[in-house]
C-alpha cells in the first residue's frame, strides 16, 4: 500500500487524465439535460412571426396583435400625431431613443420604419402592465390640459407619447419596445422577423 | 447419482420447453420493406403520397411540417406542396376533418399514424414489413361494406386508397393475390410508391433516429477512451495489493 | 465498519483546512468519509459479481436526475386532446420530438428501468452463490428484497404513465389481482384505481406513487441496505469473514479500504456499463420490443384489447407463476391462488437466510445437491420469464406448473438438502491468484 504523501508520478498523471476526461464527459452529458428547459418546439412555434394585414387600418386607428404571448400596437399615426412627437423632446426620458429598446432601423425621431406606422410592445417598461390608449389631447379622456396624445399605464401611473417614449420622473424606466418587424408589401407587416430574404 | 441423472433429463425437457410453447403462435409471413432512411429523394416522395392520399383521413399530430425541412425540402416548397390544413410552418400535421365526426362517419376515427411505423412491429416483422406488406394486399371483396379487405388485416376498416395506383386484386382460393385489373402504375412502379411512402411512415415514426445513431458512435468512442484510462487506473492501484 | 471513533480533522492552518475543521467540529464529515469509504475494509477478493452493487446505484441517480426531467414535460391526463389522442401519450411524443433533447433523456429512462432489474437481478444472484444473506448479514438480505418489492411497484406505476395499449392493459390486469382477494377485493380494486376502469383518477395517483412515494420509500431503504452493509462488512465469494484474521492495528489483513481501491475498480465497472447503456440508448432503445413495447405506441383504448397482452420482461417469471395455478384449493378460486403464488414467488427470497442450514456460505465449497437445486432455479425462473412473455397455451401451461414446482422447491426443501449436503473446508483466509 502506498504510504500517504507519497504519490508516484505515473499514478498522478492518471488520475489528472482519467478525472479530466471523465470530467468532460460529465459536463457533455450536462448540455442536453439543461437544453431540456430551453423553448421547446411548440413553443417555437407559438412564438413564431405574425403576419399582419394594414390595409384596413385607418389613420389615427390602433390594432392589437398577438405574438409570443404579448399585446403588439400598430398604430396608423395622423399627420397632426407625429407633430407633437418633436414638442415632446425635452419632456421625455430619452427623446433620442439611446437605450437599446428598438432595432437599429426604428432609432429614430418616430421610432419606425414607416414614419405613420408604429409597431410596439404594449406591455410597460416598469412591472409589465399594458398601458390603455389616450390618444385624445387634453382632459376629454382624463389627462392633464397639456397632454398631446399617448399612453397611461394604470397600474403605477407612467405615461408614454406617441412614439412610446416615456415621460420624465415616471416609474417606467425605458421607452416602450419595438420588436424587430419587417413590411412583406406596402400593406403587410411581419412582426418577430426583420431578415427574411436578406 | 441418479438424483444428478433425473435432473439432467429433467433440464433437458425444460430447456425443450420455449420451442414448443413457440410453435404454437401461426406466425404472419410478411414481405420485407426495402430501407430508404438514407434516400432524401424516396422519402420526399413518401412524403408527398403521405399528404396526398393519407392526410385527409389520418392525422400525423406529432409531426410539425417544419420537421420536414430535415429531409431536405426547403420551407416555400414545404408551403406550396405540402401544407393543406394550415399556413403555419410550425404546426403539427393534423387532419382536417375532426375527431368526432370522423367517428361519426366511419364507425372509428382513423388512427393518427404519428407511430404507425413503430407501433406495428411484431414478432413477426418491423412496423415497415408489415406496412409494406399491408398497403400491397387489398383485394376485392363484396362482403366488405367499402368492398374491400386485406390480407394481413383482417376485415380492414379503411377501403383501398391507393386502387387507381395499383388496380384490383382478387384473392384466389390458393389465398394467392392476383391482379385482376390492372391499375395506372406497374406492380414494380407501384411497389416502389409504397417503397418510399413506408419509407416516410418509418423517419416520421422517429425524425431524430439518425441524429440518434450518429451520436451514439460519439458516446462510444468517447468511453472507449475512458475506459482505456480507468483500466490503467485500476491496475495502476492495484499493483499495491498482494 | 463497527469503528466510529474517528478523531475529528485538525487543521494545518489553510483556509479548507480551517474550514474543514470547524465543518468537522459540528458534522461528523471526516468520520462518514473514512467509515463508508477510506477506512471502511472490503476483502480484497471481489470478483466480476460485485459490480452490479455500485452499479444498481448508478442506474437509480441516472432513473431520478432523468425522472426529474421527465416531469418538467410530462403531463398525466388521459383527457383527449385536439387531435384525438390522449394527452398524457401526446406529452411523451412532445418530450420525444419538441423538447430540446427530450429523446435522450426519455430513452435513458426507459432504458434504465430494464437496466435496473438486469442489475439488479445480477446483484441478487451474486447474493445466492456466495452465500450473503447469512448470519449476519440477514437484515442486509431483507433491507434489500424490500427494496426489490418497491422497485417492483416502482415499475409497476411508471408504466401506466406513457398511457399507451399496454400501460392500460398492463395495469387493469394487475389491479383486477386484487379483485382475488376474497371479501374485499372487488371494493379494494375500485379504490386502488378511484374509479369502475383504469382513468385520470389512476394515472394522476399512479404518476404521485412513482415520483414522489416509492422513490422516498427506496432512498430510505437503500440507505438503510448500506448502513447495515457496514455495520458487519462485506462478504466475499470465498464466504469467509475477514474480521477473524487482524493485524496488530485491528485493521483484517484480507481487507483494503473500499477508497481508493475499489472506488477505481467500480469505476471501469462503471464504463463498461455505460458502453452496454449506451448501446441500447442509441442503437436499440426499443430493446427488441422487450424494453419498450410495440403495441404501447398505441394510445390507450379501454375499448380495444390488445390481442396479446404480456407484462415487461422483469415481471414475466411471477405472472408465468400467477398463470400456472389452475386450480381450486379450500374452496377458494384458482385466481386468488394465482395471487398468493405471484406474490409468494417474491416474498419468498426474504426467508433465504433462515433456509439455508449449510455449515459453508460460498458455492465454492458447496455439494453437488446445493448447486443443482440452483442451476435448476436458474433455468426455471428463465423458462418461467420466457414464457410469461407468450400467449397462453396447453404445453406452457403444463411447463409453468413443473417450474413452478421447481421455483419454490429450490426455497422450500433448503433446509433439508442443504443440511444433508457434501461440503469442502472452507479456507482461513480469502484466497486470492
Amino acid at each position: 500500500m502506498s504510504k500517504e504523501g507519497k504519490m508516484d508520478c505515473g499514478r498522478r498523471r492518471l488520475i489528472v487524465a482519467t478525472a479530466a476526461v471523465g470530467g468532460a464527459g460529465a459536463l457533455a452529458v450536462l448540455v442536453p439535460f439543461v437544453s431540456t428547459m430551453l423553448p421547446s418546439e411548440r413553443a417555437k412555434a407559438a412564438g413564431a412571426p405574425v403576419e399582419v394585414d394594414i390595409s384596413k387600418l385607418e389613420p389615427g386607428q390602433m390594432v392589437t396583435v398577438e405574438w409570443r404571448g404579448k399585446p403588439v400596437w400598430i398604430i396608423n399615426r395622423t399627420q397632426a400625431m407625429l407633430d407633437t412627437l418633436p414638442q415632446l423632446d425635452g419632456e421625455v426620458a430619452d427623446p433620442q431613443s439611446d437605450r437599446k429598446q428598438q432595432p437599429e432601423y426604428c432609432k429614430n425621431e418616430h421610432r419606425s420604419i414607416k414614419p405613420e406606422i408604429l409597431v410596439t410592445v404594449g406591455i410597460c417598461t416598469h412591472l409589465g402592465c399594458s398601458p390603455t390608449s389616450k390618444f385624445k389631447p387634453g382632459v376629454d379622456e382624463g389627462m392633464t390640459p397639456d397632454w398631446k396624445g399617448g399612453f397611461l399605464c394604470p397600474c403605477h401611473g407612467s405615461t408614454f407619447d406617441l412614439a412610446g417614449r416615456v415621460f420624465k420622473a415616471k416609474p417606467a424606466p425605458t421607452n416602450l419596445e419595438i420588436p424587430p418587424h419587417m413590411y412583406l408589401s406596402d400593406t403587410r407587416i411581419l412582426i418577430g422577423e426583420d431578415k427574411k430574404g436578406a | 447419482m441418479k438424483t444428478m441423472r433425473s435432473l439432467k433429463t429433467l433440464f433437458a425437457a425444460l430447456l425443450l420447453a420455449p420451442t414448443l410453447a413457440f410453435a404454437a403462435g401461426a406466425a404472419l409471413h410478411l414481405d420485407k420493406a426495402p430501407d430508404v432512411s438514407g434516400d432524401k429523394a424516396a422519402l420526399q416522395n413518401g412524403a408527398k403520397l403521405f399528404v396526398n392520399y393519407c392526410l385527409n383521413c389520418h392525422g400525423a399530430s406529432a409531426l410539425r411540417y417544419n420537421k420536414l425541412l430535415d429531409l431536405g425540402l426547403t420551407e416555400q416548397q414545404i408551403k406550396d406542396n405540402l401544407m393543406f390544413t394550415t399556413d403555419k410552418i410550425g404546426e403539427q400535421m393534423k387532419v382536417a376533418i375532426r375527431p368526432e365526426d370522423a367517428k361519426k362517419w366511419f364507425g372509428a376515427a382513423p388512427p393518427d399514424l404519428s407511430l404507425i411505423a413503430r407501433a406495428r412491429a411484431s414478432a413477426d416483422g418491423s412496423g415497415a414489413d408489415w406496412l409494406y406488406t399491408y398497403l400491397r394486399s387489398f383485394y376485392r371483396d363484396d362482403k366488405r361494406p367499402t368492398g374491400w379487405n386485406n390480407v394481413v388485416f383482417a376485415n380492414v376498416g379503411m377501403p383501398h386508397i391507393l386502387y387507381e395506383l395499383q388496380g384490383e386484386q382478387v384473392l384466389g382460393p390458393d389465398h394467392k393475390l392476383t391482379l385482376a385489373v390492372p391499375g395506372q402504375l406497374s406492380p414494380a412502379e407501384y411497389d416502389t410508391q409504397i417503397r418510399d411512402l413506408v419509407g416516410f411512415l418509418v423517419w416520421m415514426g422517429e425524425p431524430t433516429s439518425g441524429l440518434r445513431k450518429q451520436l451514439g458512435v460519439a458516446v462510444l468512442l468517447f468511453l472507449g477512451v475512458l475506459f482505456v484510462l480507468a483500466y490503467l487506473l485500476k491496475k495502476e492501484y492495484w499493483k499495491d495489493i498482494h | 465498519m463497527a469503528n466510529t471513533n474517528f478523531e475529528k480533522y485538525k487543521s494545518d492552518g489553510s483556509l479548507p483546512g480551517n474550514l474543514l475543521e470547524w465543518v468537522d467540529a459540528r458534522f461528523p464529515a471526516t468520520a462518514m468519509w473514512k467509515g463508508h469509504l477510506s477506512e471502511y475494509y472490503a476483502p480484497k477478493n471481489f470478483n466480476f459479481w460485485y459490480f452490479f452493487g455500485s452499479l444498481a446505484l448508478l442506474v437509480l441517480v441516472i432513473q431520478i436526475v432523468t425522472g426529474i426531467f421527465l416531469v418538467m414535460h410530462y403531463k398525466p391526463d388521459a383527457s383527449l386532446n385536439a387531435a384525438g389522442i390522449p394527452v398524457a401519450f401526446a406529452s411523451v411524443e412532445y418530450i420525444m420530438r419538441d423538447v430540446p433533447w427530450g429523446w435522450l433523456v426519455r430513452y435513458m429512462h426507459s432504458t434504465g428501468a430494464s437496466a435496473f432489474f438486469i442489475v439488479v437481478y445480477l446483484h441478487m444472484f451474486r447474493g445466492l452463490l456466495y452465500g450473503s444473506y447469512r448470519q449476519p448479514r440477514e437484515l442486509i438480505w431483507v433491507f434489500g428484497v424490500l427494496i426489490f418489492l418497491c422497485l417492483m411497484a416502482e415499475a409497476f406505476f411508471g408504466y401506466l404513465l406513457p398511457w399507451g395499449q399496454m400501460s392500460f392493459w398492463g395495469a387493469q390486469v394487475i389491479v383486477n389481482l386484487f379483485g382475488a382477494i376474497p371479501l374485499i377485493g372487488e371494493p379494494l380494486s375500485i379504490w386502488v384505481r378511484g374509479d369502475f376502469v383504469i382513468g385520470d383518477a389512476t394515472l394522476n395517483r399512479f404518476f404521485s406513487f412513482h415520483v414522489i412515494a416509492i422513490p422516498l420509500v427506496l432512498i430510505g431503504l437503500i440507505a438503510a441496505h448500506i448502513l447495515a452493509l457496514h455495520e458487519v462488512g462485506s462478504n466475499n465469494p470465498d464466504g469467509v469473514e475477514i474480521k477473524k484474521k487482524k493485524d496488530e492495528n485491528g485493521i483484517p489483513l484480507d481487507g483494503i479500504p473500499f477508497h481508493p481501491y475499489y472506488t477505481v475498480k467500480d469505476i471501469v465497472g462503471v464504463v463498461v456499463f455505460l458502453m452496454v447503456f449506451s448501446l441500447v440508448v442509441f442503437f436499440a432503445p426499443e430493446g427488441g420490443g422487450y424494453f419498450l413495447e410495440y403495441n404501447n405506441f398505441f394510445p390507450a383504448d379501454p375499448l380495444k384489447t390488445p390481442p396479446h397482452i404480456a407484462p415487461v420482461w422483469y415481471f414475466t417469471p411471477y405472472y408465468s407463476v400467477l398463470r400456472a395455478m389452475v386450480w381450486n384449493f379450500f374452496g377458494l378460486d384458482a385466481k386468488f391462488w394465482g395471487v398468493v403464488g405471484m406474490g409468494a414467488s417474491v416474498v419468498v427470497f426474504a426467508f433465504l437466510p433462515w433456509l439455508d442450514r449449510s455449515p459453508v456460505k460460498s458455492i465454492r465449497y458447496r455439494g453437488p445437491i446445493f448447486k443443482s437445486f440452483l442451476t435448476a432455479f436458474v433455468i426455471c425462473f428463465f423458462i418461467l420469464g420466457y414464457l410469461g412473455t407468450q400467449a397462453p397455451s396447453y404445453w406452457g401451461e403444463k411447463v409453468s406448473q413443473v417450474c413452478t414446482v421447481i421455483y419454490f422447491a429450490f426455497f422450500l426443501l433448503m433446509p433439508w438438502y442443504s443440511k444433508i449436503d457434501k461440503y469442502k473446508p472452507e479456507p482461513e483466509r480469502v484466497t486470492w491468484k
